[in-house]
């Protein structure tokens, strides 16, 4: 019931007060969304949404910079296994 | 689709994998809160990927797991009446009250509709002014906005056919009354991403301080969930226990202050029971006196008749992690998705539902197996 989904503001509706509203698509499918707890989002920006309404607008610098330290995740030195498992790559069970 | 497909990255999560096998000198025991990320867990495989490694025992954190059957036998009741429509999420449809689930009275006559979103049964009700449009309220913290919403917006269009049955549940007293439990081994929390993105992480440095546990926040996909958990693991391992976000795409410290300020305005702390636990204290949200006539347990007080629990159904020792689904006597016999004795059989995030539904997945971690992936998510969230 939690689950939000990112997507992307296309264009606002109505800007102002308890009503207002942006069109949003999600991979190609639009939606009315209630924009009344993201004032600040742009048209191109995503905003996550739940049960209707955007509850958070993605910050884009931010995603870029967590994505940037994930692809450039190594196994260091110290990450050498201590019991003798094989470091990497993991092997699936 | 952006923002899903790279966090189900196979190359990333290997090595996310690997990062955590070659951190952890010892097996470790957290837990994910939220029945969105057990299902993530199971559904990618994590759970067996770091078997031995990380043991995941499952939180509470399923809105519709925790409803008391009282606030379920309630809904049938209004839902029964002539001048009620009950609405709510299709998640509670089919979760059984003491006699028979919404569903079942549905199936007799009874009025109830599934709305995707709070805001729908309030255009519902502008368009019925001949019924009332009850719209019954569950879920965490994630989803009060949209419900505060709702209220302000009947109040704005002057509707009186309109009202709640509000069954909000607060996530962090439940995992205080979890934390304080001897019996309880969780060594670290993985807090849930969609609740901590309306109302930020600023009170779990007290927690994590109090009960010496490790607070990650956490999103949704593999990566996200494993990226949580390495950093737990990295807690642990340094013997820190401190508040980390690794949601910070969404999550600000300080939440969203326009939801925040919607929910204070329409509700306030209480009380609540869940379903598991008990009495909890501070552990519900009800709507302020200012907003009594929105109240659909003041409008149609709930008839005083007996609450009956089904005895084998086991769902207070899953909810409360003291038992993991498939060491409940009636799981996959008598208790089903088709045919369940409690509601973690059947919310799409209870977590003897994602036992049933991932018992036998493909393989491991393949983004791709196993179902449709991202077009489900969308369909399940909007």
């Amino acid at each position: 019931m939690c689950l939000a989904i990112p997507g992307r503001v296309v264009e606002w509706i109505e800007r102002d007060g308890l009503f207002a509203r942006a069109r949003v698509e999600f991979g190609g499918v639009g939606r009315d969304v209630n924009m009344q707890c993201t004032p600040d989002a742009d048209v191109d920006d995503f905003v996550l949404v739940h049960a209707g309404i955007a509850i958070s607008r993605v910050d884009a610098d931010e995603a870029a910079r967590i994505l940037e330290a994930l692809a450039e995740l190594q196994l260091d030195e110290m990450d050498e296994p201590q019991d003798g498992r094989e470091a990497a790559p993991p092997t699936r069970r | 689709m952006k923002y899903l497909d790279e966090y189900r990255d196979a190359a990333v999560c290997e090595r996310l994998l690997g990062k955590i096998r070659a951190r952890a000198s010892r097996r470790w025991t957290l837990m994910e809160v939220c029945g969105g990320q057990t299902h993530g867990l199971l559904r990618w495989g994590i759970d067996d990927e770091l078997a031995g490694i990380v043991e995941l025992i499952h939180g509470p954190g399923c809105p519709v797991c925790v409803t008391p059957l009282e606030s379920i036998d309630h809904a049938i009741e209004l839902a029964r009446r002539d001048d009620v429509v009950l609405t709510s999420f299709g998640d509670m449809l089919r979760v059984p009250g003491s006699a028979g689930s919404l569903q079942d009275a549905r199936g007799v006559g009874a009025g109830v509709r599934i709305v995707y979103s709070p805001v729908d049964a309030v255009q519902l009700a502008a368009r019925c002014p001949d019924k009332h449009i009850v719209f019954f309220a569950v879920g965490f913290e994630t989803t009060t906005p949209a419900t505060a919403l709702a209220v302000r917006q009947a109040d704005e269009l002057g509707l009186t056919n309109f009202s709640l049955l509000v069954s909000h549940v607060r996530v962090q007293p439940a995992m205080e009354l979890l934390a304080a439990d001897e019996h309880c081994g969780v060594q670290g929390f993985l807090a849930a991403g969609h609740v901590c993105t309306v109302i930020g992480y600023e009170e779990f440095h007290a927690f994590a301080r109090r009960f010496q546990l490790p607070v990650v926040v956490t999103g949704f996909e593999p990566v996200d969930l494993l990226a949580g958990i390495l950093a737990c693991v990295e807690q642990l391992e340094s013997g820190r226990y401190t508040v980390d976000n690794q949601y910070s795409r969404s999550v600000r410290s300080v939440g969203n202050r326009d939801a925040i300020r919607l929910v204070d305005d329409v509700f306030e702390v209480c009380d609540r029971p869940w379903r598991g636990f008990g009495n909890v204290e501070r552990g519900g949200l009800a709507l302020r006196p200012q907003w009594r006539a929105f109240d659909a347990a003041v409008r149609f007080p709930r008839a005083s008749l007996p609450v009956v629990e089904p005895p084998e159904c086991r769902s207070g020792d899953v909810l409360a992690g003291r038992i993991k689904p498939p060491q409940c006597a009636a799981f996959g016999r008598s208790c089903t998705p088709d045919s369940p004795l409690g509601a973690p059989m059947v919310s799409s995030e209870g977590a003897c539902a994602a036992y049933y539904r991932y018992a036998n997945r493909r393989t491991s971690l393949d983004v791709t197996a196993g179902d449709d992936g991202v077009s489900n998510d969308v369909r399940a969230a909007t």
